[in-house]
């Protein structure tokens, strides 16, 4: 009975949020902030994930697939299309439910509890639209880009950790990326990204916005924003994939 | 004017308000006073609709709140000024930025006629050189000022506080209390003050609402409050040992 109540208080709160904003021009400030914070904040440990896991997977495929019958370039194959279909995208969406979940849950849960909502309300504004609006949005926009971002250095970082782990060479690795190449690969990563991205951010703001008590709560609220957003995106993944790839 | 016409508010596990009546008169400093778990909070809440009620009416000016549809709820709400107990300033944003988010959402102001007004407003709280200063840097009273501040950019017909001297010491909560009062009679605003800070009630107290178990138990005036023969009222009002001292000599 409690997941019922919660899907549809979730529900009542996304028709609050995607309301027209009360002023065009605060909600374009906002989207701007949210944009860096989501996005560009994200960067650095998308990178670094992503070189890492590029270079694991280059790795293991290489060890997996040492039978002198198949060709050398499939390493490269195999990890452009592990790092495109899932890594990138899933993968990647699940540490930035970690990082940016979290982060959503406890700004709007800490806004709850020192009654800053409370102050939004009482001045008339919307203030699930006003807080949540901007940060779904900002989300949907830039989340696919990192996953572009994370698929091109996942790709790389197969590169470096197959040549200086010697399992591949730069010329089998490059014909491997480039052999075979489906375009409908980035499509599906990017639809995916986007449906993961809102959810990230409805769940986590969702969280956040209907605390109530002090700090230990917050806490919690935070950490269950990371556990529910990464259930739901783990579900959704496999639902978009029958979808998308059947 | 706002009325309340017999209002209730149950929790689950609780009834906190029962039947209350009240009037807050245009110009006037309205206290709520009790006891913590008395129900002020929840009273105060239920006039601006964070809590809904389940009986009773909310009347603001001839227009009834309690029927009014989400919209026009948030219409009206920018009739309104609220200073939180923490304050409830964006920790994002300075004060000055703070005090001109109103000014944003709902004017069509230039940015020179905004930072006039919040000016305005600031001084008008006698804060000056805090501009450029965060929430988490500025005092707990300076935090009041600000609050207050913000509360009076739009011009509101209608000012709620609740508790605006807890955390404060008692001259700067004299300051808060002065500046609320003055506030209203000068804009002709209609102020509700939650509080249980019987020297607010001394200094700024025009019309006092007593609330004893969720129900209104007594009404009057900053002068009666002190010759009540209301039981109550009088282990509240003379709970400390310094106005126990007071009593005898009136």
């Amino acid at each position: 009975m409690k997941l019922f109540f919660h899907i549809g208080r979730y529900t009542v709160l996304l028709f609050k949020v995607f309301s027209k904003p009360e002023k065009s021009k605060v909600f374009f400030i906002n989207l701007f902030k949210e944009l860096e914070l989501i996005g560009v904040n994200s960067l650095g440990i998308v990178a670094i994930i992503s070189v890492f896991m590029g270079s694991v997977i280059t790795i293991q495929t290489a060890y997996n697939i040492e039978n002198p019958l198949l060709p050398k370039y499939l390493i490269g194959l195999t990890a452009r299309d592990s790092i495109l279909l899932e890594f990138s995208s899933t993968i990647v969406c699940l540490i930035l439910a970690g990082k940016v979940g979290s982060n959503i849950a406890s700004e709007i849960g800490t806004m709850r509890v020192t009654e800053q909502i409370d102050a939004l309300e009482i001045m008339g504004v919307n203030s699930a639209s006003f807080v949540i609006f901007p940060k779904i949005i900002a989300a949907i926009f830039i989340i696919p880009f990192l996953t572009i971002f994370s698929s091109i250095i996942g790709i790389f970082g197969g590169w470096l950790g197959g040549v200086m782990a010697g399992v591949t060479s730069t010329e089998e690795y490059v014909y491997g990326i480039q052999y075979s190449f489906n375009a409908f690969y980035v499509f599906y990563a990017l639809v995916k990204t986007s449906a993961f991205a809102f959810i990230i951010t409805s769940v986590s703001s969702y969280q956040g916005y209907f605390v109530s008590g002090g700090a230990l709560e917050v806490g919690k609220a935070s950490t269950k924003a990371v556990v529910y957003s990464s259930i739901v995106i783990l579900l959704f993944n496999l639902i978009l994939t029958q979808l998308i790839l059947s | 004017m706002i009325r309340l016409d017999n209002i209730s508010k149950s929790f689950p596990d609780k009834q906190v308000l029962k039947n209350v009546n009240a009037v807050f008169q245009k110009g006037k400093s309205n206290l709520i006073i009790g006891q913590s778990g008395s129900g002020k909070t929840v009273l105060l809440k239920s006039i601006v609709g964070l809590h809904e009620i389940d009986e009773g009416d909310i009347i603001y000016n001839e227009r009834s709140f309690t029927k009014m549809s989400f919209k026009q709820r948030m219409e009206i709400r920018k009739e309104i000024g609220m200073v939180f107990q923490g304050g409830a300033l964006f920790d994002s944003s300075t004060v000055q930025e703070n005090v001109m988010f109103p000014l944003n959402m709902f004017t069509d102001l230039s940015i020179d006629e905004k930072l006039e007004r919040a000016n305005f407003c600031l001084n008008r709280v006698n804060l000056v050189n805090a501009n450029n200063l965060f929430p988490s840097e500025i005092s707990g009273g300076m935090k009041k000022r600000v609050a207050i501040a913000r509360a009076i950019a739009l011009n509101p017909k209608y000012l709620f506080c609740d508790e605006p001297n807890s955390g404060l010491d008692p001259i700067t909560s004299i300051v808060i209390d002065n500046l609320i009062k003055e506030i209203t009679e000068e804009y002709q605003i209609t102020t509700v003050v939650n509080t249980h800070d019987m020297n607010s009630v001394m200094e700024i107290g025009d019309n006092i609402i007593f609330i004893y178990k969720g129900e209104k138990w007594w009404e009057g005036s900053k002068d009666e409050i002190l010759n009540t023969d209301n039981k109550e009222v009088n282990d509240f009002v003379f709970a400390s040992e310094l106005i126990k001292k007071v009593k005898p000599i009136r």
